[in-house]
């Protein structure tokens, strides 16, 4: 008796084609760089042979009649992510430069790029070329949103499936149709990321041009790439600690608006700011920045050690957290040296995470204030058993069984990020390496919640290279599982979803 | 006038009973036996059929009708009968409905639906609720003029500092007029020196902050304006309403309902209220939540009998006001002898509401007293009719009726009748008048 698949993974599985077919155009970009530059174009012709090879060998899988269900849409967010980051992988394994050209560096590098986080194992930047560097750009602006609420926005046959694709990528809401046709709505929400990268670039420039000649257009243009998609790779070693104060502070807007949910970023711009000013998450992603920003720059006002001036004192302050907690990981100053209360507190960022519908990756703010909210309404309840109290956000009731999924969520992230401490400290004893404690913990927070630097040798001036090759394998996996936020990667391990 | 009334239900009966001693009306009931029955009854010409159609509607003659009046059980049947009605003739159209949001529609564009005036039962019983609760010692309050004047019904209790007083002394405010002395049932006008007795039942006319003081001197007891416990017992859309209204006013009510999917609704609707899902008639529940401390408790459960139990029960366990909805007119007496504060009847008031249209228009707002003993009219004076241009004190020795003058409101201000006062065009005047003589005072504004 054969056990009858009921998952209609044709469709998955040709959608991945599409998708991979697709891929040439944005490699079509570091590759005109490579031209330019009069640098190998051969990475990047090979990485968009093999997307049209596999793009065209999973397509003929399709069967016409499959449709894109729910279940498909799990299947098809996992083996999409996967992929392409796979494919992304390429360029660096045929460059053959520096460590990332070992196949499993290669696929952590693309792996960390596609899913936004910004770790990275690369020790010395000056031995890539210009055009690698900015491959390593795109493919995080390509994540930034969401592949998929790109391609829906892009290849019109996926058509109706692309609402439940968003769905699915998205985990925490339905999605909010801003028009009736999901193509447009994707479409019009793609089109802000557009802009906003686009005015990044140009004030970057223009800074540039008025403070700091390192801020030239190749690095305008890399660095609005990876700011609005709240990303964190930077062609400097540096990461923005390179450039000049001012340009420091202009990179903040473009870290929080990236954070900023991009649904009520549109109705501000189409005349209805006040739904945005009156957002209840809004308030609470803003005000734990805030708060976090003045116990950390108070903390290093009282750090003897720390000999920034006042200004630079809270700008670093300012810059890093809002860095971690819009889970960008650009860094403005080598936070590891703080004292530990400052670097505890970074720490307790990561776990926050900006706006729901946003370029941002960790648990998220709007999921934060629905618990808390929960708590306060489970207290009154204690009180008085018969009481209805629904949990509101911005004054409507959130339904129950959200705030249940909510809860499973919390507990699920904290279990994974417990579990890949375990792994990493189990694995570098075994390796003979010395990872303290508290840099497992970063190590796994910043990975699997893809924030991007962490602390000690994984720190923003430092490398994710000195962990052993088993562990940044299983680091690759939780930052593709948390990207994707857990759930499409762990119902595939279960029998339920292909059989029942 | 000729008015046509579609739904013979205790809305429509009562109306069609107001109206028949004065107009021609026609009545159309879907049931043959009810309208068989009814014009027995009352002294009207029934129809049986369905009031929606236009064949029925040409047998009452709409086409000819001043008015029709749509008060059947089903929102929808009385939108499309006024609906109807309008293509068939000019009549003044008025529809009664259960649904806030087609009150919504309706007061959004003007004559959707085909309707002239929309009353909405329950949220008319709501706010007659909530004005009540407003004035805790009154046992009926009503608006007029904008709100710039107040009518308001007291029953005077045993220990009452204006019990044994006369009316002069009772009445020692500037700008308040006492209109009205019900004694066992019955009406007198009172004059300064009649006397007021416990037991009696006062109307006074006047500004709002009068009404109010005179509360006070009537039930110094009373709890003070801002009630601050509230509890209103059934999620019905009467007890949802008031809910509602009250939470505008910055109170904050507890609701008992026992329907868990009601109760979430509730909740979700209400961010200003408590909402608590349990068996009201539980007296554990009661005293465990302390609502026998509260200030009032409103009963708006689905029946006469679950809110008789539940207002007693509310009343032995010492709840200081309690305020029953009560859906049958005959048992609102028992309710108020059984010591239950103050019965509402939503048909009354949805009658009440519906037949001050029936008043050649200037007749503006009316408030029904003692099982139609009395009426409370606002009356706009029209240029050169019979009542401007004398002295109140001539009018009351000219006019045969029994009637009167509680205040007069003129380019928006109060102004107090005085034997006299001399009315001008334009006044709104806000008078009692005994029932029988009411067409006759109203037509002659």
């Amino acid at each position: 008796m054969t056990t009858r698949i009921r998952v209609g993974w044709r469709a998955s599985v040709g959608l991945t084609g599409d998708v991979l077919a697709a891929l040439p155009v944005p490699l079509a970009f570091p590759l005109l760089i490579a031209l330019y530059y009069g640098e190998s174009p051969l990475p990047f012709l090979a990485a968009i042979a093999v997307s049209i090879g596999l793009g065209a060998a999973f397509r003929s899988v399709q069967d016409p009649a499959e449709n894109l269900g729910p279940r498909e849409a799990f299947l098809a967010v996992a083996l999409i992510w996967f992929l392409v980051a796979a494919v992304g992988a390429i360029p660096f394994v045929v460059a053959g430069v520096g460590t990332v050209a070992h196949p499993v560096n290669a696929m952590f590098e693309a792996m960390s790029g596609l899913t936004t986080t910004g770790a990275t194992v690369l020790v010395d930047f000056s031995l890539h070329s210009r055009s690698v560097m900015m491959w390593r750009q795109v493919i995080q602006w390509l994540g930034g949103l969401g592949i998929l609420i790109l391609a829906t926005a892009v290849l019109s046959e996926i058509g109706v499936g692309g609402a439940q694709l968003m769905e699915t990528e998205t985990q925490t809401q339905d999605v909010n149709k801003l028009t009736p046709k999901i193509t447009r709505t994707a479409q019009l929400i793609w089109g802000i990321y557009f802009g906003l990268t686009g005015l990044a670039a140009v004030v970057y420039f223009l800074l540039g041009l008025a403070f700091d000649p390192q801020m030239d257009l190749y690095n305008a243009v890399a660095h609005a790439f990876t700011s609005v998609a709240t990303a964190g790779f930077s062609p400097e070693p540096l990461s923005v600690g390179a450039f000049h104060p001012v340009i420091q502070w202009a990179v903040v807007p473009f870290m929080v608006i990236g954070s900023t949910s991009f649904v009520l970023i549109y109705f501000a711009i189409n005349g209805d700011p006040m739904r945005l000013l009156r957002n209840e998450e809004f308030h609470f992603y803003l005000g734990a920045m805030g708060t976090l920003a003045s116990i950390v720059a108070f903390a290093l006002f009282l750090d003897p050690s720390v000999t920034f001036g006042a200004e630079a004192t809270v700008r670093h302050a300012v810059f890093n957290v809002a860095s971690i907690v819009t889970t960008t990981g650009y860094a403005s100053t080598d936070y590891v040296l703080w004292a530990p209360a400052a670097k505890h507190m970074l720490f307790m960022g990561m776990f926050i995470g900006g706006m729901v519908g946003s370029t941002t990756c960790s648990i998220k703010s709007l999921r934060w204030l629905v618990a808390l909210k929960t708590f306060r309404r489970n207290l009154f309840t204690a009180i008085h058993p018969e009481a209805v109290r629904p949990v509101r956000i911005t004054g409507k009731p959130v339904d129950e069984g959200a705030i249940r999924d909510i809860y499973a969520y919390l507990l699920l992230s904290i279990v994974i990020f417990f579990l890949l401490t375990v792994v990493i400290v189990v694995d570098a004893e075994r390796a003979g390496l010395r990872v303290t404690e508290f840099e497992a913990l970063g190590a796994a927070a910043t990975t699997f919640l893809n924030i991007g630097p962490a602390f000690g040798d994984a720190g923003p001036y430092g490398t994710f290279a000195s962990f052993p090759m088993s562990t940044r394998a299983v680091m690759i996996v939780l930052m593709w599982i948390g990207r994707i936020e857990i759930i499409p990667v762990l119902v595939l391990f279960t029998k339920a979803f292909w059989t029942s | 006038m000729h008015v046509v009334v579609i739904g013979a239900g205790e809305v429509g009966t009562s109306i069609a009973g107001s109206l028949a001693s004065d107009h021609e009306v026609v009545v159309i009931d879907v049931d043959p036996e009810r309208a068989e029955q009814l014009k027995y009854e009352i002294d009207v010409l029934t129809i049986a059929g369905d009031g929606t159609t236009s064949e029925i509607q040409s047998a009452a003659d709409v086409g000819r009708a001043d008015m029709v009046i749509a008060c059947t059980d089903n929102d929808q049947t009385n939108l499309v009968a006024c609906g109807t009605a309008k293509t068939l003739g000019d009549g003044f159209t008025i529809a009664r409905v259960k649904s806030t949001d087609f009150l919504r529609t309706w007061e959004g564009s003007e004559g959707a639906f085909g309707v002239d005036f929309m009353v909405c039962t329950d949220l008319l019983t709501a706010e007659n609720i909530v004005r009540v609760i407003g004035l805790p010692a009154a046992i009926d309050v009503d608006p007029f003029a904008s709100g710039l004047v107040q009518m308001a019904e007291f029953e005077i209790a045993e220990g009452s500092p204006v019990a044994g007083q006369t009316v002069s002394e009772a009445d020692r405010f500037e700008s308040l007029t006492f209109v009205g002395l019900f004694r066992d049932g019955e009406l007198t006008i009172p004059r300064g020196d009649s006397g007021i007795k416990s037991g009696d039942r006062a109307v006074v006319i006047g500004s709002p902050e009068s009404v109010q003081a005179f509360a006070t001197d009537v039930d110094p007891h009373t709890t003070p304006d801002e009630a601050d416990d509230i509890v209103i017992v059934g999620g019905s859309e009467i007890g949802y309403q008031t809910a509602r209204l009250l939470g505008k006013r910055e109170l904050r009510p507890r609701v008992v309902e026992r329907d868990a999917d009601r109760a979430r609704w509730l909740a979700e609707q209400l961010p200003k209220a408590v909402v608590m899902e349990h068996d009201a008639t539980d007296a554990e529940f009661l005293t465990r939540e302390n609502i026998h401390e509260a200030d009032i408790v409103v009963t708006a459960l689905g029946s006469d009998e679950q809110n008789l139990l539940v207002a007693v029960l509310a009343k032995r366990l010492g709840v200081d006001r309690v305020i029953a909805v009560v859906d049958s007119p005959d048992y609102v007496t028992v309710f108020e002898e059984i010591g239950i504060d103050i019965a509402i009847n939503p048909r009354t008031v949805t009658a009440e509401e519906i037949t001050r249209f029936t008043y050649e228009s200037v007749a503006e707002n009316i408030a029904v007293l003692e099982n139609d003993q009395a009426e409370v009219l606002e009356l706009e004076l029209t240029k050169g009719c019979a009542l401007v241009g004398r002295p109140i004190s001539e009018l009351v020795a000219d006019i045969d009726a029994r009637f009167v003058i509680g205040a007069i409101t003129r380019d928006h201000k109060l102004v107090t009748p005085r034997g006299d006062t001399v009315l001008e065009p334009g006044d709104h005047v806000i008078l009692l008048v005994e029932s029988d003589s009411v067409s006759e005072i109203a037509s002659m504004a």
